[in-house]
């Protein structure tokens, strides 16, 4: 290997280590609030992924079906656990939140279905569409076991990836897609070529991580997300609800989560399932900042995407093992350098 | 329900198993053989995540070592599936031991995470070794042959696989009765009542880890044989998942929550996969996955705790006899009163700025009792952390019986015979009181996991059985010894703590706040208790807010403010001390 391949494979890997960044800020993000490790995560980036594919080939994408399967099943808890707490006024409420907001996007779509569309309102629609999916899975999945501990919204967190596979298959089929690419745009630099879509996908990182830090830094709604992930019931009794906190997490998390899918689909041909292993090489990078810090995550999630790159190149079959094989080494020495209080197991 | 009953069940359960084959259809039996297969992995997981609460997802993993190990051995170097099965006990048990020494310190979610993490890896790796037929596999392995009889079709290694099974569910059952077993069920009480305890908690997690291991191993080398061809997909993580998802829904902290669980999610899958063709022709395949993983999500939002004590809440109580009179667990020889027992010198605690205990020395002579007392925030807990090695001390030196014990950890500071009881109770709620007492004998016997499967344990057993009931007779809770622990009021917890030091014949007596939630009959039973140990010769220290209690119990008292000294000497000095006064009412202006 010589300095030229050294320098290429570093560009790739910090390339595909700043999406692994987008994706695992999002990880973090939903934990602090919620603690719930979001393991499905990776499968709303491949799901944005699929949408825009569909969209650009005019057909219709099969998030629509899944949004209005999750807003019907949503709303119905909803309305359900209200009757129980006698307090049916807030039912029409439950309706614009659970059922009109989710399926209005879904329904642009769905009228506009063989229109061509321009690129940049694709992607604002693909958005659009995937947003809804992980704070609709937070009220049917999470909320009624909010309580429990978090191996427990861990478990649940991991069966739910397996439904989403599952059901990925089911609304997008069994075909890999690769989208139009951004841009065509190429730097060179020295003698590296640095392709423009590279160059987006740092850019986007970096936007984003700005954006989240203003957003915890000067509004109040982050404030009350980093109060309730400090401290949840203080938090509430400060007049935080924590479940809005949450919505606000999911929500947040994918777009992050579908920035990360469009920016990838034009490198990667992302298939139904290809996002678990996104998802958990850009969790890899989390655990460099314990689910905790934002910047040693980000830090981590280029360190594993240099990683990957260079373990490609070395030995392509490997690299999945190298990676994850990784992730044991870092887990020691953040159990190591990590000081928490002793948290029982609960029974 | 009496012992007599339970064992006519049980007896009736283990025909019915040994006839099953001679009534079934071919196919149902192989569906039995995939039950026990898989209900062993579940044993596994029952031991490590419901008692020992270790969540592994990387079970499969172990069981496909096992497999491709065995697959190795008898089908591409031809020898016979018995080495294979000794390869793959060796292979497997010696990768967990690895694994588990490297991630069993992981902190609760993050060490379930690195089992994915290294499940996929494993996974990985059996896809990209050429010599193992990369995704394809390896085929024709040979069936096990006893003797001369080989086990080919599924009514053959029936029986051995339902042998192995009940087995090693008969071996569980005595290892969760014993010493080691109860260390095991402690392992959920957190680090700092195990270690205090004088358990070695990495070790007993190690241990257990590996167990586990093994069982997916047993598993994994009879799936190789049953099925005579092994790739890589049955091992994946979703297979994992799977393995977790019986032993939680059979009910994660009950050994037969393993076989319930198995026999459940097998069969149930099996019937979806015959149902959902009739209703979505086109998309079973994707359907399948759907609805059980939504099934599994609904099952933990509504119970959580599994079959098995879902309706063992509905059968009658086992009844059970108390402990046998035997001969007593060997004491041990208290050191003549008014010796030098514990010296603190100039020790200093601090948590980043904060200097919780500011050179704090005193001394304590053997067979007496010494107050510390202070105010909220004094430091007296903090004390208490330094002197039982729960906290290491940032500067100072601390001795007990003349040895230094400043660097020494934990549990062996308790083997050396300091035993404590916390200011926040820490007991396990779901152990019976004798099981919690039984918990402080732990440093006084020796029996190992292999005496505690095999019951070579008994008579050592018995005597500390026959002990901790003693004990719980001595603090007046010996009239139920197999109630809950979780079930007592708070202030008897505290007692039952008392009840548990005391089962290890220590030579000290650390004791946080004792007599907090009891009524006034408790404390002065309390008392009297703590001055009848005092003439046996134990040597107490305590830290107490009843002023009326501590006054007419020390010998001494020792006063601490803010981190610091504030005096020491006898209770009547301390009663009349101007600046004890100030500290505890403020000053007069």
């Amino acid at each position: 290997m010589n300095s030229q391949i050294a320098a290429f494979l570093t560009i790739d890997g910090v390339a595909t280590g700043a999406i692994y960044v987008l994706i695992a800020l999002g990880f973090v993000l939903i934990f602090a609030v919620t603690r719930v490790i979001f393991v499905p995560f990776g499968d709303i980036v491949a799901f944005t992924a699929l949408t825009l594919a569909a969209l650009e080939t005019k057909h219709m994408p099969g998030t629509v079906g899944l949004v209005a399967a999750l807003a019907v099943v949503a709303t119905l808890m909803e309305i359900f656990t209200l009757l129980r707490a006698k307090d049916p006024g807030r039912i029409p409420r439950a309706l614009l939140f659970y059922l009109i907001l989710p399926l209005a996007p879904a329904a642009v779509v769905w009228l506009t279905a063989g229109a061509s569309i321009p690129l940049p309102l694709r992607i604002v629609l693909a958005l659009a569409l995937i947003m809804p999916i992980s704070p609709l899975l937070d009220r049917v999945v999470f909320r009624p076991i909010a309580d429990g501990s978090v191996l427990l919204l861990l478990t649940v967190a991991v069966a739910l990836h397996f439904a989403l596979v599952g059901l990925g298959l089911l609304f997008f089929g069994p075909e890999g897609v690769r989208t139009e690419s951004l841009t065509d745009y190429q730097l060179i630099l020295g003698s590296i070529p640095i392709s423009g879509q590279s160059i987006l996908i740092v850019a986007a990182a970096i936007v984003f991580s700005g954006l989240l830090f203003l957003f915890f830094e000067f509004t109040i709604t982050g404030k009350s997300l980093h109060a309730t992930a400090v401290n949840r019931t203080g938090a509430r009794l400060m007049g935080i609800r924590p479940e809005r906190a949450g919505t606000v997490a999911y929500l947040l998390g994918s777009l992050l989560a579908g920035v990360s899918g469009v920016l990838i689909s034009p490198v990667n041909t992302i298939f139904y399932d290809s996002g678990f292993i996104i998802g958990l090489k850009a969790f890899v990078g989390a655990i460099f900042g314990g689910l905790v810090s934002f910047p040693m995550t980000a830090l981590g999630s280029l360190l594993v995407g240099v990683l990957e790159s260079f373990a490609a190149f070395q030995s392509s079959s490997f690299k999945e093992v190298i990676v994850f094989s990784v992730l044991i080494p870092v887990l020691l020495w953040r159990s190591y350098t990590f000081v928490d209080s002793e948290e029982d197991i609960d029974e | 329900m009496n012992p007599r009953t339970v064992r006519l069940v049980t007896v009736a359960v283990v025909l019915l198993i040994a006839v099953a084959p001679l009534y079934l259809a071919p196919f149902s039996i192989s569906l039995m053989n995939y039950i026990g297969v898989y209900a062993l992995v579940a044993l596994g997981l029952v031991l490590l995540t419901g008692v020992g609460g270790m969540v592994s997802f990387g079970q499969s993993a172990f069981m496909g070592i096992a497999a491709y190990a065995t697959a190795w051995m008898s089908a591409i170097e031809g020898l016979s599936p018995w080495l294979g099965l000794v390869l793959a006990l060796v292979l497997t048990g010696g990768v967990a031991a690895i694994l588990g020494a490297v991630t069993l310190r992981l902190k609760g979610h993050f060490l379930s995470l690195s089992t994915i993490a290294w499940g996929l890896a494993i996974y990985f790796m059996f896809g990209n070794i050429p010599g193992l037929g990369n995704y394809s596999g390896i085929t024709a392995i040979p069936p096990i042959s006893i003797g001369s009889m080989a086990l080919e079709t599924s009514k053959e290694i029936y029986y051995l696989i339902w042998a192995i099974l009940l087995g090693a569910m008969l071996l569980s059952y005595n290892l969760l009765n014993s010493r080691m077993g109860r260390a095991m069920r402690a392992l959920r009480g957190g680090n700092a009542m195990v270690e205090s305890l004088g358990i070695n908690a990495f070790y007993v997690r190690l241990v257990t880890f590996v167990i586990s291991a093994l069982l997916a191993a047993f598993a994994g080398w009879l799936y190789a044989h049953m099925n005579r061809f092994v790739s890589p997909t049955p091992f994946d993580v979703t297979m994992g998942i799977e393995f977790l998802m019986m032993a939680m829904v059979g009910g994660s902290g009950y050994l037969l929550g393993a076989i319930v669980g198995s026999a459940l999610i097998t069969l149930l899958k099996n019937s979806v996969q015959d149902y959902l063709p009739l209703i979505a022709p086109s998309a079973a395949g994707q359907l399948e996955i759907v609805v059980f993983s939504a099934l599994f999500i609904i099952f933990l939002q509504y119970a959580r705790e599994g079959i098995v004590p879902f309706v063992a809440h509905f059968l009658p109580e086992p009844k059970r006899q108390p402990p046998e009179e035997t001969e007593p667990l060997p004491q041990r020889v208290q050191p003549e009163p008014g010796l030098m027992l514990l010296t603190a010198e100039a020790c200093t605690q601090r948590f980043g700025g904060l200097v919780a205990v500011n050179d704090v020395s005193f001394e304590l002579k053997s067979g007496e009792i010494l107050g510390l007392i202070g105010p909220n925030g004094a430091g007296k807990s903090t004390m208490f952390n330094l002197l039982t090695g729960a906290l290491p001390v940032t500067a100072g030196k601390i001795r007990f019986s003349g040895a230094d014990i400043t660097r020494t950890a934990q549990r062996n500071i308790a083997r050396a015979g300091i035993a404590r009881t916390f200011q926040h109770v820490k007991l396990r709620p779901r152990m019976s009181l004798l099981d919690n007492v039984l918990l402080g004998t732990y440093t006084r016997t020796k029996a190992g996991f292999l005496a505690g499967a095999f019951r070579l344990d008994r008579h050592e057993e018995n005597e500390a059985r026959y002990e901790a009931l003693r004990q719980l007779e001595r603090v007046g809770l010996g009239d139920k010894p197999y109630e809950l622990a979780g079930n007592l009021p708070l202030g008897n917890q505290r007692v039952l703590e008392i009840a548990r030091a005391l089962a290890a014949d220590p030579v000290l007596l650390v004791l946080d706040e004792p007599a907090a939630g009891l009524r006034r009959q408790e404390k002065l039973a309390l008392a009297a208790l703590l001055r009848s140990l005092k003439k046996e010769g134990l040597t107490i220290l305590i830290v107490e807010h009843d002023m009326e209690f501590v006054m007419n119990l020390v010998d001494r008292i020792f006063v601490m403010e803010f981190g610091s000294k504030l005096c020491e000497g006898e209770p009547a000095v301390i009663r009349a001390d101007q600046r004890v006064q100030e500290a505890y009412l403020g000053g007069v202006a």
